[in-house]
């Protein structure tokens, strides 16, 4: 019995030795450096991969013997998260410098994947430049700044006007309430049955996108919020949380909206780009201020009629309250990695990639808010096309997601309910108490409010 | 003093013959029992891909367990894997191949071939092209509904009104040509002798089937049902590309779920709980099928 023993004892160590001689060939060190970017490139999202190949070579040639390492991901924005979160848990995989969504900062610098930036933003004449809203963005729980902003949007109803005119509604349009909407998008339907009057997404398919393009637009305008910054609690139990639920229901009970079945689609989004806005079958939706970037020159939808044809609306509020008007914001940020070898060449070439010149085409490209006073002022960026204007001055009316680490699950909690409604699983009511239980669940007993 | 003979002599000569296939032993506890055992472990605690419980990892016992109970999804996600297994593997892919194998061995020349060439087509395509290809063929404006549009019939959304059959099916059409390889192969091994004997005592095609095929191919079948169950519990591209487990849940399997949990909500530890279920159910139908095996052995 001895001898298989230590003829396995024997192997096991041979194995061993192997592994260890081949971890051992590591590449000396010498002067030459390499500084990794992760970031997100799609077919339709191109700006950023043009910002930082810009940025590599403008910082190569100013940092001899240092490489940039660039490698995109190709995937939609739940993916390009979770692939950025695999990469960070090793130190062979982590990225120097990484493009993050503001929404999971926070969680992230718990997770430790992000380097505090304090002292070098203290050295950065630049970082004066930022809105102080804007860097509230990159802020942890502890105050300190962990991500610098690219750009940020707002929400609003992009419509068609030669879609309305059809149907009889003056021109330009503003709803004053939910009401309102309904009321012009029956009218909308009467006048032409094919149309889809009035999109608001729903359900778990387009992700991110229910929430920010729809619901929350709703929630906010209700008076009713789904965390309270002051108790720092969740809030369940709200009587707008039920009600903005009945009101998906209406839309898509009365066919306002895309059919459940496509709105369950993670690419309807596409169509509304792509097909159904241009081709003049839908009257309207709501929409982040990024639109007109797939419609401009080089942009993955491109429709030259956009500029005339389209206009926006504010988002009412139920009732007409005050202030009017509801809006959502977000955007990205560069953050360098907590596991970074070189974090002062990491910030040096992330500073690079948000420099006025980068930023403006990244913010012109992409159709984002600028969140640089001089990228602002600039004519290029109030040039760049004609809703520039009218999405800016929605940062009145803004909100900002809870961006607390629980934030992602409880998200996906009201994408659940938003589904079960329009599919017709769950009454608003029975959808909203599942939802207030799931809440529960996920964040415990004591961090939730009942309103 | 006399050696003790041939036993230990015997075994050891055995175990030096396992000696070239050590390494691949050791490379197979490397690669698949590791992750095994890593995610049996990542189950007892709360690990996660972002947020303070990816940073430092608490061990919580049986908490992701007990959280299945009393889960909403969890228990539909289980009792919809077994219908995907019940039917798609063990009635679709295993009595289908049993049956195409049957009429292929009666038919023979260009149908045996084309049938052949026809099942086998699906198989042969890699797992996520066929569910995309299954995608395209139910989808809204598919070439299912594209068909049906031909006869004057208007298809209903298969996808969104019936996911579970239409990934069953999907399944079945993929899976098909794995069972029925198996029971060509089987078949062919059936002594003609003894069917032409039950020929001349006058059983009829039925009963030859029932007591005679059937009972000398058992070993086969207890093999298949094995083969196909496994594979069938891991299935998770076709459904994955199919209908993302949707809609509301309507198509989660196990598998759907375990990603849905562990990397869309990032919760890894809730996620491989989940997964380690799914170990055990396939552990529950691997023994029950042995011992079939084993029986037929016999």
């Amino acid at each position: 019995m001895r001898r298989p023993a230590r003829i396995g004892a024997a192997l096991l160590g041979l194995v061993g030795l192997l592994a260890s001689a081949a971890c051992s060939t590591q590449p000396q060190t010498n002067e030459k450096q390499t500084i990794k970017i992760v970031y997100q490139k799609t077919d339709s999202f191109t700006a950023l991969d043009k910002v930082f190949k810009d940025a590599k070579q403008e910082f190569e040639a100013a940092n001899s013997g240092v490489t940039v390492d660039l490698q995109p991901i190709q995937a939609n924005d739940d993916d390009y998260g979770t692939k950025l979160a695999l990469a960070q848990r090793s130190q062979d995989t982590a990225p120097d410098v990484f493009y993050e969504d503001t929404f999971k900062v926070r969680s992230d610098v718990d997770a430790g994947y992000l380097l505090k930036l304090d002292s070098q933003l203290a050295n950065w004449d630049e970082w004066s430049k930022f809105n102080e809203g804007a860097k509230a963005a990159g802020r942890g729980d502890d105050g300190s700044i962990y991500a610098v902003p690219l750009g940020t949007d707002t929400r609003a109803i992009w419509y068609n006007k030669t879609v309305l005119q059809k149907a009889g509604i003056p021109l330009p349009w503003q709803p004053k309430t939910w009401d309102d909407i309904l009321a012009t998008a029956r009218k909308m339907k009467a006048a032409d049955p094919s149309l889809v009057p009035f999109n608001m997404y729903a359900g778990k398919g387009t992700g991110e996108g229910t929430v920010m393009q729809s619901f929350y637009e709703l929630l906010y305008g209700t008076g009713n919020s789904l965390y309270s910054e002051r108790d720092k609690k969740w809030v369940v139990g709200s009587k707008g949380f039920t009600d903005s639920l009945q009101f998906l229901k209406t839309l898509y009970d009365e066919k306002l909206a895309v059919t459940p079945a496509d709105a369950l689609d993670s690419n309807v989004w596409k169509k509304v780009f792509g097909e159904w806005l241009p081709q003049g079958k839908m009257g309207a939706t709501v929409e982040g201020s990024y639109a007109p970037s797939f419609w401009q020159k080089g942009g993955s939808f491109e429709w030259a009629g956009y500029a005339q044809d389209m206009a926006v609306a504010k988002f009412p509020t139920q009732f007409g309250k005050d202030p009017g008007g509801v809006s959502m914001s977000g955007g990205w940020t560069l953050a360098v990695g907590a596991k970074t070898k070189s974090p002062d060449l990491a910030f040096k070439f992330l500073a690079t990639a948000v420099n006025k010149k980068n930023a403006l085409a990244f913010d012109v490209n992409n159709s984002q808010i600028a969140v640089r006073a001089d990228v602002a002022s600039d004519p290029g960026y109030q040039a760049a096309n004609p809703f520039v204007k009218d999405v800016s001055d929605l940062v009145g009316v803004t909100h900002y997601r809870p961006a607390t680490a629980d934030y992602p699950k409880i998200s996906l909690a009201v994408q659940q309910a938003t589904e079960a409604v329009i599919t017709g699983k769950q009454a608003p009511a029975e959808a909203a108490a599942e939802y207030d239980a799931s809440v529960k669940k996920l964040v415990g007993d004591a961090k939730v409010m009942q309103k | 003093m006399p050696v003790p003979d041939s036993p230990y002599r015997g075994s050891l000569r055995r175990r030096f013959r396992l000696l070239p296939v050590a390494p691949s032993i050791l490379l197979l506890l490397l690669f698949m029992l590791a992750p095994v055992a890593w995610s049996f472990y990542a189950s007892f605690t709360d690990v996660a891909l972002s947020g303070k419980a990816a940073l430092n990892p608490q061990w919580i016992g049986l908490d992701n367990y007990a959280r299945m109970l009393t889960d909403s999804v969890f228990p539909l996600s289980a009792w919809l894997t077994v219908v995907f297994v019940a039917v798609s593997a063990i009635l679709g892919q295993n009595a289908l191949g049993l049956l195409i194998a049957l009429l292929m061995t009666k038919s023979g020349g260009a149908t045996e071939s084309f049938v052949g060439t026809a099942v086998i087509a699906s198989w042969v395509l890699p797992e996520i092209v066929a569910a995309f290809a299954a995608y395209a063929y139910f989808s809204q404006d598919g070439t299912l509904n594209q068909l049906l549009g031909l006869l004057g019939v208007h298809g209903a959304n298969w996808l969104y009104a019936f996911p579970m059959a239409a990934v069953i099916l999907a399944n079945v059409w993929r899976g098909t040509a794995f069972s029925m390889l198996v029971y060509r192969a089987a078949l062919a091994q059936v002594p003609r002798d003894i069917s032409e004997a039950a020929l001349m005592d006058g059983a009829r095609g039925w009963q030859r089937l029932a007591f005679i095929t059937l009972p000398i191919i058992r070993g086969s079948i207890a093999t298949n049902l094995m083969l196909v169950t496994l594979q069938t519990l891991a299935v998770f591209t076709l459904i994955w590309v199919m209908t993302a487990g949707g809609p509301s849940n309507a198509s989660t399997t196990l598998p759907v779920l375990a990603y849905q949990e562990a990397f869309k909500l990032g919760d890894i530890g809730y996620g491989t709980a989940i997964a380690s279920v799914l170990i055990l159910i396939g552990m529950v139908f691997g023994t029950v099928y042995v011992r079939l095996l084993r029986r037929a052995n016999q």
